[in-house]
């Protein structure tokens, strides 16, 4: 079988799918723990922090060469994830060409596991608004304030998210998306094992229970950020 | 016992032929007793309609005892109407009561064009089976049955796999009308037994490529098709199904 | 003369003695050799699978939309098999011995123990196409016992032995079709053979979807198309199987072999009402663990369990001390009727009788207690274990009977009853499975020739692969060996346009009939007549009035059916007409055999041959037989008898008391 046969044919058009979704909940666990050094700052671990432990850590992220390179890989995986994700959508839309007047709904299947292009589409409108929020801010401009700790300059993060999350309707915003993000990962989490093979029914109920908690726990963590932000909770 | 008691609509897809745009009929059946089967309902809706000199209703049945797999009504939303686990034949009337109105569409995908009605033309299900789905064993060849022990959990997994009747609910209930259920029945059923590991490889990968070819959609796993099987047929086996292709598909040389 | 074509020689070595020495056609011209398959099932998909293996050109042909639905399908319980692997005591002669027995001395016996020679080579075919046969937990295959043996010899998948072997056969014949060997035609009935100079060459079939006709050449013919168990309206047969494919052949010259012989099986899913368009079978395994009994009062209006232990009669075990409820299916069907037939009946149309499982639960659940040495569990506790191990092995059965009923089995006791089930008549072939009709062969349950005058549990899908997989691919060669010269018949050939032509005109008749009554009203009315008077049990007034009630019928069909639509499209009441036509005419053909044959044997039970007793007293003396009808006109057969001769297996009269 060649690899253009392998990659175009629907299981293989799937696993690249399974991989990159499998890739992206790696990224996520990264993401999640970095952010979730802003919660330093709170009153009972240490009020005097000011964000610095968030700072630094981005700071790590965004200047080793290593993570730079991988970063190219993770937007590879979200633009497979998006590109295969549409291209699969459509194809399997058309695969029914007269559609039924009464519909199976939620008798057969969870309303988010048929819903993982809608989910998915809010997501990226999501995405282009956070890295045009952060990332691009970071990388691309100089309107990102410095701070100096043990001699070395950098961007000074944690003051731009709590400018962001002064705007009640960003935080909306961003809270919308982490709950998409939850229903995607719901069933994305365990679709993806499912999707790369994994077929032993006690691994499929771990991954599927895990799944379920991964996508109540981080999604979670994250709209916590805005919030906190929002409402002072981390100065 | 037999209280014939209830009156129904029926709201119905009919369709002259594949080329037919088709529409719904609206047909009042009366004096339905809850001990006939959905199929004896559509039995006396239509010796009514023929004595009236109107067209009767088409649809595909045979056994009437939920094993042949060629009943195919999509009921009220749900291949096979309300029952779990429970092909059309089997349904009965106790399911409904005095006043109801049923919707009755054929199954909807591409791969199962109408032929006329209620009746889909389902043989892009045999030429997946011809693609691969067999061990290549011609008569005569065969070693001593005891020859080749297997071990009992797996020829279970496999004979639950080979438990499908073809009957195509699980494409009718998939929102992409995959036919990845019934494809990974008989790729698992196949692939479980020690029988059937010579052509393990070019199977998967021949009955994969013909699926592709019919025009049936790919898996989401939402599992609407493992929740409507009539033999209950377990996601599971789309599971290893993948399994089998992605390794097939990577360590093949060629 | 009938000539049976069985080869010389001991009974044991006559099959050896003919692949021995049988004609064999090389591999080049097998390619230019043509065969026509008509039906899917297991001797259908079988034989056509195995003769395009051996290079043969093969066209198969099903009324259903895939091969893969035949009605062999159904087939529940499990396949028989020589292979001894219990060790208890089974060989090729046993089961030999068994069937020619159990089929009450009324079938040839080179026939059977060939059938009981190949059984062996089934199971491992079989075993190699990856058929999942139950295993225990060493991994070797499982057996169990079935009725009229003494030893396990029965392979089975759950409680769909049937589907499993189809799938097999259907995927070996797939494969073919892959190869190019074979062809499928789905949706396509056949509706007349086509006879060149006295031989088979091919058949007129109707294309279902499009309503065409189609004719279709070959070498020779072979009809697998099953039994016509559905001439009683009511069977378990599935709805479309029919006798069509047989019949035209009939009325071309194949001589009917045995046409009264049909098999009631004792349990089935009564009848619930006027609506019932056919009936299901409960495996027979059920009647291992479930006692039956009626009410001994006649009438009996009370719900089964409130009627106490010592007014019920369990009947079978009361005629049949030593068999008990295991008795054979026609003995277990005829007990039933008579106890119906004498007013004991229960349920709402009192043509039933209760299938218990109450003590099998309570022994089953005692059984648990001791097993993982429970203590102090309260009766409720031990019921409830019992019920567990009671689904554990008939669950599938006992939720299909609620699907159905609406009752819980449970807690009430079945109602059950016979029902038509199998035919073991059908064309009349010789060793070779030829028909009288040269180059025409008959396989399963369509032809007439291994079961008797009854056939034995899991000894249906024996035979369908036996012919398929083991015996036609020998016997054809030894017939096509002579047409190796003979080239394709041109489609255009007269003898194709005058079949075409003759079966246009019929369907033009049926269609410009315009009648009142629907064709289903007429096979309600064949099928009642058939049951009361052709059914379980027989009688000289009986039969002669259903023969001239079946001429009026079939005079009233002719010129007062209805059949809606048109001719060139999909019309299935048009096909639902063409073969309740032939339901017609082979109704009369089983009275006239029925009346004939004044015995009873097996599954044929004439009211004026029974002991004191009420059961069942065989003729050796003038009807050890087979009867093959031959059609000469409507209405008109003549019988040609061949004689049984039983060298090995010595007839004596069956006894289960």
């Amino acid at each position: 079988m060649k690899w253009s046969e392998f990659f175009t044919s629907s299981i293989g058009k799937k696993f690249v799918m399974g991989l990159t979704g499998i890739f992206l909940v790696l990224f996520l666990i990264v993401h999640v723990s970095i952010n979730a050094c802003i919660f330093a700052d709170l009153p009972i671990f240490n009020a005097e922090d000011n964000g610095r432990m968030f700072n630094v850590a981005a700071h790590f992220m965004g200047s080793t060469v290593l993570i730079r390179i991988l970063e190219y890989g993770l937007f590879i995986g979200i633009l497979l994830h998006i590109v295969q994700g549409y291209a699969l959508t459509v194809k399997n839309r058309a695969a029914r060409g007269v559609g039924y007047a009464v519909n199976l709904g939620n008798r057969g299947s969870k309303w988010y596991s048929r819903s993982m292009g809608l989910l998915g589409t809010l997501i990226l409108l999501f995405l282009i608004l956070h890295l045009g929020h952060f990332w691009t801010k970071a990388r691309f401009t100089d309107q990102l304030s410095p701070v100096t700790y043990n001699g070395v300059e950098m961007h000074d993060m944690f003051t731009r998210m709590k400018d962001v999350f002064a705007s009640p309707l960003v935080v909306l915003v961003y809270i919308l998306g982490c709950i998409s993000l939850a229903y995607h990962l719901a069933h994305g989490f365990q679709s993806a094992f499912r999707t790369v093979g994994v077929h032993n029914k006690k691994y499929n109920i771990l991954l599927t229970s895990l799944g379920y908690g991964f996508s109540i726990i981080v999604p979670l963590v994250f709209a916590l950020m805005p919030i906190a932000m929002h409402f002072g909770w981390v100065a | 016992m037999s209280s014939n008691n209830m009156n129904l609509t029926l709201k119905v897809w009919k369709q002259k032929n594949s080329q037919d745009t088709g529409r719904f009929e609206t047909y009042q059946v009366k004096n339905v007793s809850e001990e006939m089967s959905f199929l004896e309902m559509f039995d006396i809706l239509n010796e009514e309609l023929i004595r009236e000199g109107k067209d009767p209703i088409a649809f595909d049945h045979d056994c009437r005892e939920g094993i042949c797999g060629t009943c195919s009504m999509y009921i009220d939303g749900k291949p096979h109407g309300p029952w779990q686990a429970n092909t059309t034949c089997q349904l009965h009337m106790r399911a409904y009561k005095d006043g109801d109105t049923i919707t009755v569409e054929p199954w909807r995908a591409n791969a199962f064009p109408v032929i006329k009605d209620l009746m889909v033309d389902r043989s892009s299900f045999d030429r997946i089976i011809q693609s691969g789905g067999y061990i290549s064993v011609n008569t005569g060849n065969a070693v001593d049955a005891n020859a080749l022990p297997v071990e009992k959990d797996k020829a279970d997994a496999a004979f639950a796999a080979a438990a499908c009747i073809g009957c195509g609910a699980c494409v009718a209930a998939c929102k992409n009308s995959s036919a990845m259920l019934f494809l990974s029945a008989k790729v698992s059923h196949l692939a479980l037994l020690p029988q059937g590991g010579p052509e393990r490889k070019t199977r998967v990968l021949n009955m994969v490529a013909q699926m592709d070819k019919e025009g049936f959609g790919s898996c989401t796993n939402t599992g609407a098709c493992e929740a409507v099987c009539p033999k209950e047929i377990s996601l599971s086996n789309i599971s290893r199904l993948n399994g089998e292709y992605i390794a097939a598909g990577l360590v093949s040389e060629k | 003369m009938l000539n049976s074509k069985t080869p010389a020689g001991p009974l044991e070595q006559k099959w050896t003695e003919f692949k021995g020495h049988c004609k064999l056609v090389n591999p080049a011209n097998k390619r230019k050799l043509e065969i026509v398959v008509v039906g899917t099932g297991l001797a259908g998909a079988s034989a056509a699978a195995a003769l395009g293996e051996l290079g043969y050109k093969v066209k198969a042909f099903c009324f259903q939309d895939s091969p893969r639905r035949a009605h062999s399908i159904a087939a529940q319980g499990g396949i028989n098999a020589a292979k001894n692997y219990q060790n208890d005591g089974d060989s090729v002669f046993r089961l030999f011995y068994d069937t020619i027995k159990g089929g009450d001395y009324r079938a040839r016996e080179s026939n059977v123990h060939r059938l009981a020679e190949v059984s062996t080579s089934i199971i491992d075919q079989c075993v190699a196409q990856g058929v999942p046969f139950a295993r225990e937990y060493g991994g070797l295959l499982s057996n169990r016992s079935f009725g009229g043996t003494q030893v396990q010899r029965t392979f089975y998948a759950a409680g769909q032995t049937g589907q499993q072997l189809l799938i097999g056969a259907y995927q070996a014949l797939e494969r073919q079709v892959a190869l190019g060997n074979v062809t499928m035609y789905a949706r396509h009935e056949m509706l007349e053979v086509v006879i060149v100079d006295g031989k088979a060459r091919g058949i007129i079939a109707r294309n279902l979807v499009t309503g065409e006709l189609e004719r279709h050449f070959g070498h020779s013919v072979l009809l697998c198309s099953g039994g016509y168990g559905n001439v009683f309206y009511l069977s378990t047969n599935a709805m479309g199987c029919n006798v069509t494919a047989a019949w035209k052949a009939h009325k071309k010259g194949a001589y009917f072999g045995n046409p009264c012989f049909t098999q009631i099986h004792p349990t089935c899913i009564p009848v619930s009402g006027d609506h019932q368009s056919k009936l299901t079978l409960m495996s027979e395994s059920l009647r291992n663990d479930g006692r039956i009994w009626v009410p001994k009062k006649q009438g009996d209006a009370r719900r089964p369990n409130e009627i106490p232990e010592e007014e019920r009669d369990y009947y079978l075990e009361r005629r049949y001390p030593a068999f008990g409820n295991l008795v054979p299916r026609d003995v277990a069907s005829r007990a039933a009727k008579e106890r119906c037939d004498a007013g004991y009946g229960v349920g709402t149309s009192r043509q039933a009788v209760y299938l218990d499982y109450a003590d099998a639960i309570q022994r089953y659940g005692k059984g648990e207690v001791n097993k993982r040495n429970l203590q102090g569990l309260s009766a409720a506790e031990v019921t409830q274990l019992g019920k567990d191990v009671v689904k554990e092995k008939y669950g599938n059965l006992f939720d299909m009977y609620e699907k159905i009923t609406g009752e819980n089995p449970y807690e009430i006791p079945m109602r059950i009853y016979p029902a038509v089930h199998y035919t073991m008549g059908g064309l009349w072939v010789d060793y070779e499975l030829m028909t009288t009709v040269p180059g025409l062969y008959c396989l399963g349950e369509a032809n007439f020739s291994d079961h008797g005058a009854n056939r034995l549990g899991a000894s249906a899908l024996m035979q369908g692969l036996a012919d398929g997989y083991f015996v036609i691919p020998y016997t054809i060669g030894n017939y096509l060996a002579d047409d190796i010269m003979t080239k394709a018949i041109p489609e255009d050939h007269p003898a194709f346009v005058e079949a075409e032509k003759s079966v246009s005109d019929r369907i033009s008749q049926l269609m410009n009939i315009k009648g009142k009554q629907t064709v289903e009203s007429f096979h309600k009315r064949l099928g009642k007549i058939m049951w009361d008077k052709c059914g379980m049990a027989r009688n000289e007034k009986g039969l002669k009035e259903a023969i001239v009630e079946i001429q009026q019928l079939k005079k009233e069909f002719w010129s007062d059916v209805k059949i809606p639509g048109v001719v060139n499209e999909m019309n299935p009441e048009l096909d639902k007409a063409n073969r309740v036509a032939d339901f017609i005419e082979l109704g009369e053909l089983m009275c006239l055999d029925a009346l004939n044959r004044r015995e009873s044997c097996g599954g044929h039970f004439r009211e004026e041959s029974q002991t004191e007793e009420g059961e069942a007293k065989r003729n050796d003396a003038e009807f050890s037989y087979v009867s093959a009808w031959e059609y000469k006109a409507e209405h008109e057969w003549q019988l040609h008898k061949e004689d049984l001769n039983f060298e090995v297996a010595k007839p004596t009269q069956r006894s289960y008391k």
